[in-house]
This record gives C-alpha cells, structure tokens and sequence, in this order.
C-alpha cells in the first residue's frame, strides 16, 4: 500500500498544495521506504469535477491514505468510496508529512474541508 | 421573427420591456426563459392552461453488468462519473444529460433515469400567448430547461423572448436562434461595463441587436456616446420617473399604467422588423433610424 500526498513540486522538498483535486503534482510514496513517484495532475484545469477525476485517479493506485490541505465533497465522497483515508490540514514540506505519517500522529478527516470550486484559480 | 430581450446586468429592466412590448404588439407570444427567476408572470398575469415536468436523463450504472473499463468516466466533459475498483459513482449534479456515457457502454450497464429539474408552464394573458420555465431549487442545470421552454415556441406569432441577465450559458441559450436582440442598459458605469460584455455575446453569435435605455436621464452619458460610436441603435429610452416607477412596484405593466408607450413599442417594432429584412437580405448589420 501506498500513501498520496498533494505537492506544489515533484520532489520530497516540495512544498504541500493545500488543494486536492486541482494540486500540481501527486506523490505517491511505498510506505516503508523512500521509494516515490510524482505524477503531473493532469486535472489542474478542469472545468468542474477535478476532485472526482483526481479521487479516481489516486483510487486506482492502491492507496491507503491521502495527505493535502483541503477536499472538497466530490473528492471526499470519491476517496471514500474506495476506503482511502483523507488526511486534511497539512501544510510544510511533502518530507515532513510523511514522516509524521509514519510516526501515527495525524487523525483520519470525518467530511470535506472546504466546499467546491475551492481550488479553482481566482 | 424572435426578438430576444437581454441585458449583460440584471435589473436593467428586461421584462419591464419584454412584458410592455409583448402587450403592445399584435399576435405575440411571450417566452420568459429566466428560469431561475421568472417574474414576467407577475405583470402578465397568465391563466395556466398547462403544466409539464422537464427531466433529463442521468445514468444509473447496473453493477452486475459494469466491467469497470472506465470508458464513461473518460468521455465525461463535466466529470460526472468515477470510476473505482469495484463501484462507480454518479455525481447527478454535474450531469448534463448528454448520454454519452450510455450511449458508449460496451457492456450495456449503464440505464438512463430522470432526474427532474423544474417545470413550463404555459397559458395565456390579455391576448398574449405565455410561456415560462421554473427551474427547481438548487439545481444548476438551466439550459436543458430553457431549451423545454423555447421547443413551445409558435413561429406564426411575434415571438418575445425575456432572457435571463449576464453572458453565461443560459443567456445564450434564451438568445439563439432569435432574429434580433434588444440589449436593456441604464446609463451608469455598471450598465455601460456590463453592456460592452452582452455586445461581445450577441456579436459572437451574429444576431442583430439594439438598445434600449432605461432610467435614461440618469447618470452619465458614456452609454449613448458609446452606442454612437459603435454604430449600435438606439431603439427606445424610458425616463427615470416617478410614475414609471410606482406602476412597477405595483406590478403594473408599463403600457397599462402609461398608453402613451403603446406607440412607442409599436414603433419599435416597426423599428426592428424592417431591422431584420434589411439583414437577412444583405447579411450584415446596417443602422436604421
């Protein structure tokens, strides 16, 4: 199983992007090792549904939690709906999150955090 | 002929002149395709002669039968389908409608339902054949409605169409296909900044259009200077006035409180009819005074 965490770069430095469905990049990482891959986030344009076309594509990577800034109800209902735990408020690098991932301290989201359109560009 | 009444601000008096100009003009019929807040009913005050339901139709995927291809997902423009290992989702209220996913389904799982999205009615008042749409509470997909509206136009008749105001989706709907579109301003900054914006629309869409300036003694005068400089006509000017503006908060249309605007609105017509013919025989747009 691996973890999903939204990144504003390619790269474990990189910064977290505090969106879900409009993030620049996904990294996804093993959870045992430091082993990883970024993947353009091919929905950063969409013109509406980006969280549920960014909810299936993480679906379908055998994920087992996602760590971002914010989801909104589509992306939320979608990451559900194939039991992947939402973990939301996190902001500093893609490294630290997991780490702290890893090290148990966060609590699985109970519903979205922000309300559509949150991460359209203004 | 269709005449389209439309405005890229709301407020600017669109149905205060849809209303008074269906009244004055012989034969018409009156389309209020504003469905998410009709109100010309309120002037008309039509008797319903007919209600029908408008649906449109949204997927509903047969999980015994899905080989969770993707393909539905895939073709979605508006991402109303996610496709997961073992479920798909159906997100209703990004539909469209469109049936394209059904439509692609290889293995023939997906079904189509209706999802209801609000209602036309359809009657009649002082002579004026009516129609309007009301599009339910909470739901976001107008131009399916508005097309429900508009498949009850009668060529044979005068056709005044009261649009919804700004330049999005469900304007364009109201406005296609008209013959010629009246454009409502008043002659403020934000009539003038939000009619440069109808002007783009109705140019893009190569329908013929003109002005009409409502609440015409205030404000600046940049709105006429700008029609003037555009070559765009002016078609009629209604004073800010007292009287006007108590017959309105009545309810009253503006023909019925004021018979003088009778003529003014047969005029227009007149106006806009020979607007047309010289148009549609010489394909482009010439100013007629």
């Amino acid at each position: 199983m691996k973890i999903c965490i939204t990144s504003q770069g390619n790269n474990l430095d990189s910064e977290i992007d505090p969106r879900f469905g409009r993030c620049k990049y996904f990294i996804f990482v093993d959870k045992d090792g430091l082993e990883f891959e970024a993947i353009q986030n091919p929905n950063v344009e969409a013109r509406g549904g980006a969280g549920i076309q960014s909810g299936q594509l993480v679906a379908g990577r055998e994920v087992e939690a996602v760590l971002t800034g914010n989801v909104g109800p589509n992306a939320f209902e979608t990451l559900k709906a194939a039991n992947i735990d939402v973990i939301t408020g996190l902001s500093g690098t893609v490294k630290e999150a997991i780490a702290r991932y890893k090290k148990g301290e966060f609590e699985v989201t109970q519903g979205p955090s922000v309300s559509s359109k949150f991460g359209l560009p203004s | 002929m269709i005449v389209s009444i439309a405005s890229g601000k709301g407020g600017t008096g669109k149905t205060t002149v849809a209303t008074s100009f269906a009244l004055a003009t012989k034969n018409s019929q009156l389309i209020d395709c504003d469905v998410e807040e009709p109100n010309a009913h309120i002037f008309l005050k039509p008797r319903r002669e007919k209600r029908v339901t408008v649906s449109i139709p949204i997927p509903k995927v047969d999980l015994t039968k899905c080989n969770f291809c993707g393909k539905c997902a895939q073709i979605c423009a508006y991402n109303a389908l996610a496709v997961l290992n073992d479920r798909v989702l159906v997100f209703p209220h990004l539909c469209h409608g469109c049936g394209g996913c059904s439509l692609l389904c290889m293995q023939k799982a997906i079904n189509e339902v209706d999802k209801k999205i609000g209602i036309v009615e359809i009657g009649k008042a002082n002579g004026v054949a009516f129609v309007h749409g009301i599009l339910n509470i909470g739901e976001v997909m107008a131009p399916p409605l508005v097309r429900a509206v508009k498949q009850n136009i009668n060529t044979s008749k005068t056709v005044i169409i009261d649009a919804p105001p700004g330049t999005s989706c469900p304007v364009i709907e109201a406005i296609k296909g008209s013959d010629f579109c009246i454009l409502v301003t008043e002659p403020t900054p934000f009539g003038l900044n939000d009619l440069l914006l109808a002007v783009e629309v109705v140019r893009k869409m190569k329908i013929p259009f003109g002005v009409v300036v409502n609440r015409a003694d205030l404000g600046d005068r940049k709105v006429d200077t700008y029609c003037e400089e555009e070559n765009i006509p002016v078609l009629m000017r209604i004073p800010f006035d007292r009287e006007i503006a108590m017959s309105y908060s009545k309810g009253i249309p503006l023909v019925t409180a004021q018979p003088i605007y009778y003529r003014k609105f047969t005029n227009m017509f007149e106006i806009i009819k020979n607007h047309v013919c010289v148009y549609s025989s010489k394909g482009n747009l010439e100013l007629v005074d």
